[in-house]
């Protein structure tokens, strides 16, 4: 790992602590962020693995007492909460997203961009953070899914297409990504 | 306004080491589900109360604003318990899910954030074996928190050259007209810091001792 590829997941954990100053949403036990815009931003522009190293950065940030989560939250008291499992989701859904980015990168488009971050960003993050609500605050699948599923949806299907959009400008005139190729890659 | 949420008071919690504080959070995350009974959790509130108020010497307003935040959500938590089980069932997950934010929250309030940045490159120094470097951890640490202000100071120049042009674009537009040119902006500012980096050195492998790995 070069010392840009450092200074490029370093970027984009600044990038989603400053999202977090964006004003959340309260909407019950888990806020709606613009920081999951953030955490798509990272797979769709740095790949997997520096988008994966960049949202761990901004969680160990968090964890060590930083209050940079949306509305001031900070230290450890997130990752015990109810919204723990959807913080511990999110270098997945960064790894994820990356990875779809990457083998779409010749055909990338906010469509595809789209898609891919609905997969990752969306389907990885709730497929996480849902169960761990359910276990953390002892509630129903049903109850789960109404508190900490569907309010989220039409946001983060905006923050989806907004990461794309976004991805697809970057991807035309900055790209970070490489192709990938079909040998053995080495940095 | 301080930045970290680390309270400075001179107390034994204070001086105990990162890594025991740490471990014996996680112990206590593992008996609050292990053991779920009411008089389980409630012996833990007491317990942290007790030691992050009475031995910690933690301003009350610290805890109380973590139980603050949480307030809408565990009157919810409760009444739905309450409706779908029993009250019993109901105090019961409320307490627990307070005490296990209020202990995270002492162990936050009462370790520094250096020190809770050396236990990270101690959790990262398995990284050594395959060949990764956990002590530029703190050279990740300091150049994200350098580009938090950065980008604030770019973002408000880009708006305001756009205000002299008669306006920013609002909505969609904004994302490939305004947020797309500022990330790119950003990404070439980043690979100016690493080359600035390179050339003092900063990607030198360092020399491994004898008997290092």
């Amino acid at each position: 790992m070069k010392t840009r590829d450092l200074a490029y997941i370093a970027l984009f954990a600044a990038v989603i602590a400053v999202l977090g100053t964006i004003p959340a949403i309260p909407v019950g036990p888990v806020p709606i962020t613009a920081q999951t815009l953030g955490v798509m931003l990272a797979g769709a522009v740095l790949g997997a693995r520096r988008g994966f190293l960049a949202v761990l950065l901004f969680l160990v940030l968090v964890a060590v007492g930083l209050p940079l989560l949306s509305g001031g939250r900070g230290g450890l008291a997130p990752f015990v909460g109810t919204s723990a499992g959807y913080l511990y989701s999110w270098p997945v859904a960064a790894f994820v997203i990356g990875w779809l980015t990457e083998r779409s990168w010749d055909r990338y488009n906010v469509l595809r961009g789209t898609l891919v971050n609905v997969v990752g960003g969306i389907v990885v993050i709730y497929a996480v953070g849902v169960p761990v609500l359910k276990a953390v605050a002892g509630l129903t699948w049903g109850q789960a899914l109404t508190g900490g599923a569907l309010p989220f949806i039409p946001g983060d299907l905006f923050k989806a297409f907004a990461a794309a959009a976004i991805a697809d400008v970057v991807r035309r005139s900055y790209p970070v990504i490489e192709r990938p190729r079909r040998t053995a890659t080495t940095r | 306004m301080t930045l970290a949420l680390y309270v400075p008071v001179a107390s034994p919690v204070h001086r105990l080491p990162a890594g025991v504080k740490l471990l014996c959070l996680a112990a206590l995350a593992v008996l609050l589900f292990a053991r779920p009974t009411p008089a389980v959790a409630g012996a833990a509130l007491v317990g942290t109360l007790v030691v992050g108020l009475g031995a910690a010497r933690l301003p009350v307003a610290v805890l109380a604003r973590q139980a603050w935040a949480l307030r809408w959500f565990l009157l919810v938590l409760f009444v739905v318990h309450a409706l779908t089980a029993d009250v019993v069932s109901g105090a019961h997950t409320v307490l627990r899910l307070l005490t296990l934010v209020l202990a995270a929250a002492v162990v936050t309030a009462t370790t520094r954030v250096s020190e809770m940045v050396r236990v990270v490159e101690l959790l990262g120094a398995p990284l050594r074996l395959v060949g990764g470097r956990p002590e530029r951890v703190g050279l990740l640490f300091a150049m994200a928190l350098r580009f938090v202000p950065v980008l604030i100071e770019r973002a408000d120049r880009i708006r305001a050259a756009q205000a002299a042009r008669g306006g920013a674009p609002r909505g969609l537009r904004a994302l490939r007209t305004t947020v797309a040119p500022l990330l790119v902006q950003l990404l070439q500012m980043a690979h100016d810091v690493s080359e600035a980096l390179d050339a003092r050195g900063a990607d030198d492998v360092p020399v491994r001792r004898p008997g290092g790995a």
